[in-house]
């Protein structure tokens, strides 16, 4: 919403200066976003006299030319055809920044003659675009100050604009007027009374309004109109087309401009029909859908079953409350008008122009709400007007629907400004204030003032004492513990689990990264999504189209996004959600890292190599015992079509509990992400792995024995395709009690035992706790592990 | 025995070797050396002559075996120093390389938020990022028609064809937490709910896609005077210097009265520095819970009121951090999460301090 300080002045008498009226607004919430005024600008320029000028010597266009100033007299070389001796002018002296052209004078030498500044045309001073000739002044001395001398000839010259953003609460901010009561209610100024004009109708309208049944509710409240006959419509006078243009609006006609003048003066947008242009009657219904009409703007509007509109007998003329149509406007040749001012349901103005995609300043204003009992008198005050600068007689209102009726009170409890927002404000302040906005107070009910939708109940009114007594003057108050004495742990146990993970993966050298959670559809159905029902229904790219069903996209696009500027090697981890369908909940919050690349850039140690998946389940392993995961675990194939088929697992508690994955991803996934390989990653299911049962911090009992632990080696030949856990998992259930730990140190395949089948060496720790063991009983364990071994694999032990 | 003595402490001291010392040490204290044997002739002394050699051969023989251990450390000293003089490395080379990982700054400022309210109550709750339009508005005082819908630029879910139902949502704040906080637990409630949002925005300051953190805190007394004061407190903590705060009438359909928050900034060469002089930037939108919107989490409007505050942890990262450009957050550029992420350890605790 934007506005000028005299507009301002034609409601509020008040000698507040710029800054202080901007300060007051924004503590109001009106929050001003723009201010720009020209006298700051200005402020430097004054007035001098040419009081000689001769051709420059070697230059037939420019003048040599003798100013005097404030400060004497300066030699200034100009080439406006209009310098001559005598005239008053704009004087830019050396120093001085001049907007139009963004450069600070200063002296020069032009054609070999010195030039002590320069005389301003009007785009030189952004007055205007004119730039023909130099500001030739009908008067003013010289030494005046340009900004004294236009505020008293030419006063929108200097016309503060302030711009304010309007919360969706306060329609009546959308109205010069009403910013004015604001501004009155917190003292800056005293509300001068609204002009008001009582127009008596020579004759009876020849056009009559109707409103169908079907859109008298939540349709159109109240339609009146009037016809104006004989006007001559032009060109508005020039302070209106000057209000309008400050405000950033193109003046049209004079019948126009005065309905936005309305707009902005009073919030009341009102619309004027060429009424030689209607054929028979209006009538306000709503559309059976499929009409179409030529809006104001001169686009065509298909209009959609339900909106409410009003017809002639040709057809749909105007969308009532958003914009008129272009068949019926009105034109420099319009002598016959008739003037409308209705009020709309607001809800079906919001519905219709969302569905027609129509941002008018009428639809602006009627959605959020202007004042319904200003209607009628709105009709004479906008007749006065027509008469004042078109002249024309007017006939007899016309009225359909009725006025409603909003008033509403609600109780004003004093108290609850001090227990809600925690200010002491007197009762009879608070009683003031909001008489001053329109209230009108009886007993403990405050009734509402008209212009107000926005005022629904009882806080409403601490909200409007508190705003005009000013939230800045809030002092801090402590808000007490909830109990005395040291706060209780507060993240929950989920919550501390993913810190935990979050770190513990970045202490193994991850770096982490926050993506997008929505993804391109080749990319999500590359991992498993890309359904419908991840789909946005209005993505702002199609880069970002479908939720992600797995952080492993938006982590390998980031690690090509880096290959791209020259960085092979990374570790990469994400801890965030991903998303399983569309419905609320659907989510699941994963962490995943890749390490790409080599292990470490070229090394001097040689130990640069690519990474494989023992890496990512090294990493993987440490972050699951981090987050307490069971030490167990199971490592199941078949794992989902991104990773590599035969270098990947899914870990779980059993095949059916499954914790994360790790591998290497398929190359064809690297391929078409333009990653360069080779890409190893690991992702787990954070909230999938048991919380411990237990409640107590106590973490048991160590054991440790006193007695001599024993290890022994064993090399089996198996077939290629036994697994080493089967042979540590047989090896360990030999002696459940006995054997401590197994563990592979070497793997061996084909040489001379041959084509398909490899060596496992393991070892296995013998922990005993009641004897020492006997080499007997050592040999007896080893037999068993042996036969065990070999039942379990197939395999036999290695001579 | 001063000659015998002489002998062989020149001897020891002269020695080169182990195998020098060794010899010397058989030939004087052995059991067939020079001092034994001398030893063995103190029986044939008188005892007045004994009296006198006993002790004095005893001396010589202990004198001689210290300076043979005092020797034998010199020289196995000699041989090692001389051993480390040629074991030379440079240590200009490179060492082995170690990843060093790092924590988003998302992430660390989200401790920091968290640290803080955790201290003066606040736990932290969570919900879904899809939602129904419901949570996301209408349980907020924000009704189909509300121009705030129109103006929250909302990413809406795709719909089958045969789908009646009303679109979901990404979630446009974390406010939808509040009401199924307010659902799942009653008052009185003091919440913080941190996390990802949604607006279709992209330009040179807005992501589609940021963070936020929301507060809310209900009790039979709770004002805005306390609101004031928690987030006085709170931006204090959190810049690590003293921080007003003004606040401004505003409106948000879910609180009222409403406020803007300002904190007081200064500009010097077109960076930002909080906590120091007279310039005011909006960082938070507030107010007290709306009646209605109580209602809305089942909670009696009659029995309870607070307040309520929103901000953007992204933003709050960048204020404090120094971050200039909000895109770069989510691109992932390693050279960006080097510089502006944090050391794995450094886990953001009152105690230990918020700033680095």
């Amino acid at each position: 919403m934007k506005f000028t300080l005299s507009w301002l002045k034609d409601h509020l008498e008040t000698d507040a200066s710029v800054d202080e009226i901007v300060e007051v607004l924004t503590d109001l919430g009106l929050e001003v976003e723009d201010v720009s005024n020209p006298a700051e600008r200005l402020a430097e320029f004054k007035l001098g006299k040419v009081v000689h000028a001769e051709k420059h010597p070697d230059a037939d266009k420019l003048r040599v030319c003798t100013v005097a100033t404030d400060e004497g007299e300066l030699q200034i070389i100009c080439g406006a055809p209009n310098a001559r001796e005598g005239i008053t002018v704009v004087v830019c002296k050396p120093g001085m920044y001049i907007p139009g052209l963004d450069i600070t004078i200063s002296v020069g030498k032009i054609r070999g003659v010195e030039s002590y500044g320069m005389m301003a045309s009007e785009r030189e001073l952004e007055l205007s675009d004119e730039h023909d000739g130099i500001i030739e002044l009908p008067s003013g001395e010289v030494g005046d100050r340009f900004i004294d001398w236009l505020a008293e000839n030419d006063p929108s010259k200097v016309d503060t604009m302030i711009e304010i953003a309007i919360t969706p609460n306060r329609p009546d901010a959308l109205g010069v007027r009403g910013i004015a009561l604001d501004l009155a209610a917190r003292g800056l100024g005293k509300m001068k009374p609204a002009k008001t004009a009582s127009i008596e109708g020579g004759y009876e309208s020849p056009i009559n309004i109707t409103i169908d049944e079907s859109a008298a509710t939540e349709g159109c409240e109240v339609f009146a109109g009037r016809l104006i006959k004989g006007v001559k419509n032009g060109p508005s006078p020039q302070w209106l087309q000057d209000r309008l243009t400050a405000i950033g609006l193109r003046p049209i006609s004079a019948l126009v401009d005065i309905t936005n003048f309305f707009t902005f003066d009073r919030n009341r947008p009102l619309h004027v029909f060429d009424a030689d242009k209607v054929n028979g009657n209006l009538r306000v219904h709503r559309t059976a859908g499929g009409e179409t009409l030529v809006g104001l703007d001169e686009k065509e509007y298909s209009l959609q079953e339900g909106m409410v509109v009003i017809s002639d007998d040709t057809g749909v003329e105007s969308i009532g409350g958003i914009m008129g149509g272009l068949p019926t406007g009105c034109t420099e040749e319009t002598t016959n008008v008739f003037l409308e001012a209705a009020v709309w349901d607001h809800i079906q103005i919001a519905y219709t122009g969302r569905g027609l995609k129509i941002n008018s300043d009428a639809r602006y204003r009627n959605e959020r709400g202007i004042d319904p009992a200003y209607n009628m008198q709105a009709m004479d005050d906008a007749t006065q007007m027509i008469i004042d600068l078109c002249g024309g007689a007017p006939s007899s209102v016309v009225t359909a629907g009725e006025v409603p009726d909003v008033s509403r009170a609600y109780k004003l409890d004093t108290d609850r400004v001090q227990s809600l927002v925690g200010m002491e404000i007197p009762a009879e302040t608070q009683h003031a204030t909001l008489e001053a906005l329109g209230f009108t107070i009886e007993g403990d009910m405050a009734h509402v003032p008209s212009w107000r939708p926005d005022v629904r109940g009882s806080a409403d009114l601490v909200e409007e004492v508190a705003r005009i007594a000013s939230l800045t003057k809030l002092e801090g108050k402590p808000l007490p513990r909830v109990a005395a004495g040291v706060p209780e742990q507060i993240l929950s146990p989920m919550q501390k689990r993913e810190q935990i993970a979050r770190r513990t993966t970045a202490a193994l050298g991850y770096n982490e990264c926050v993506t997008y959670s929505f993804i391109d559809k080749a990319a999500a159905v590359l991992f498993g999504g890309g359904s419908d029902a991840t789909k946005l229904e209005n993505p702002i790219s199609s880069e970002m189209s479908h939720m992600r069903p797995s952080l492993l996209p938006g982590l390998l696009q980031a690690a090509a996004r880096n290959q791209a500027r020259g960085f092979m090697e990374m570790a990469l981890f994400e801890c965030g959600a991903v998303f399983h369908g569309g419905e609320p909940g659907e989510q699941e919050n994963l962490l995943t890292g890749i390490l790409v690349g080599r292990t470490v850039g070229k090394d001097i140690h040689g130990e640069s190599r690519g990474v494989d998946i023992y890496d990512a389940k090294a990493d993987m392993e440490a972050v699951m015992n981090a987050l307490g995961a069971p030490t167990k675990l199971t490592y199941n194939r078949g794992t989902n079509g991104w990773w590599h088929p035969g270098r990947s697992a899914k870990v779980g508690l059993g095949p059916k509990k499954i914790l994360g994955a790790f591998g290497e991803i398929h190359p064809k996934v690297l391929d078409t992400l333009n990653v360069k390989g080779p890409v190893v990653a690991f992702a787990i299911h954070t909230a999938e792995i048991p919380m411990p049962r237990k409640k107590s911090a106590s973490k048991g009992a160590v054991t440790m024995a006193d007695l001599q632990a024993v290890e022994r080696d064993f090399a089996f030949v198996v077939d290629a395709d036994v697994e080493a856990l089967t042979v540590v998992n047989a090896a360990s259930g030999v002696d459940k009690a006995l054997i401590e730990d197994v563990r592979v140190f070497d793997e061996f395949i084909g040489g001379a035992l041959g084509e398909g089948k490899k060596s496992l060496a393991i070892t296995v720790r013998l922990q005993p706790t009641d004897k020492t063991l006997k080499e007997a009983d050592i040999e007896a364990v080893a037999a068993k592990i042996v036969a065990k071994v070999s039942k379990a694999t197939g395999g036999t032990l290695r001579g | 025995m001063d000659e015998l003595r002489t002998k062989y402490i020149e001897a020891i001291a002269a020695a080169a070797d182990e195998a020098t010392l060794e010899e010397l040490r058989v030939r004087a204290v052995g059991k067939k050396g020079e001092i034994s044997l001398k030893m063995r002739e103190l029986g044939k002394m008188t005892p007045e002559e004994r009296q006198v050699a006993g002790p004095a051969l005893n001396a010589l023989k202990n004198e001689i075996n210290s300076a043979l251990a005092a020797k034998k450390v010199a020289l196995s000293d000699a041989a090692l120093d001389a051993r480390l003089a040629t074991e030379w490395l440079d240590v200009t080379l490179p060492s082995r390389t170690r990843r060093v990982g790092s924590i988003h700054p998302i992430s660390q400022v989200t401790e920091e938020v968290t640290a803080i309210f955790a201290d003066m109550g606040f736990a932290v709750a969570e919900g879904p990022q899809i939602e129904t339009d419901w949570y996301n508005f209408d349980a907020l005082n924000i009704p189909g028609h509300h121009p705030a819908r129109a103006e929250m630029d909302t990413f809406y879910t795709h719909r089958a064809e045969d789908d009646e139902r009303r679109p979901h949502v990404l979630r446009t704040h974390t406010s939808p937490v509040q009401i199924r906080t307010m659902e799942k637990d009653g008052a009185p409630i003091r919440i913080i709910c941190p996390g990802r949002v949604y607006r279709a925005d992209y330009d040179q300051t807005h992501t589609p896609m940021f963070h936020q953190v929301e507060g809310l805190a209900l009790g039979k007394d709770i004002s805005m005077a306390n609101l004031k004061w928690v987030l006085e407190e709170f931006f204090s903590a959190f810049f690590g210097t003293d921080v007003k705060t003004r606040f401004r009438a505003s409106h948000f359909p879910f609180t009222e009265p409403s406020a803007e928050v300002d904190i007081q900034c200064s500009w010097e060469g077109g960076t930002v520095k909080v906590g120091e002089g007279d310039d005011w930037l909006e960082v938070l939108g507030s107010g007290m819970v709306h009646p209605n919107v109580l209602k809305a989490g089942g909670i009696d409007p009659d029995e309870y009121q607070g307040f309520a505050f929103g901000m953007g942890i992204d933003r709050l990262a960048m204020l404090k951090y120094g971050i200039p450009d909000l895109r770069a957050f989510f691109d992932s550029d390693l050279r960006w999460l080097r510089h502006y992420g944090f050391a794995s350890l450094d886990q953001p605790t009152l105690h230990g301090g918020l700033n680095r």
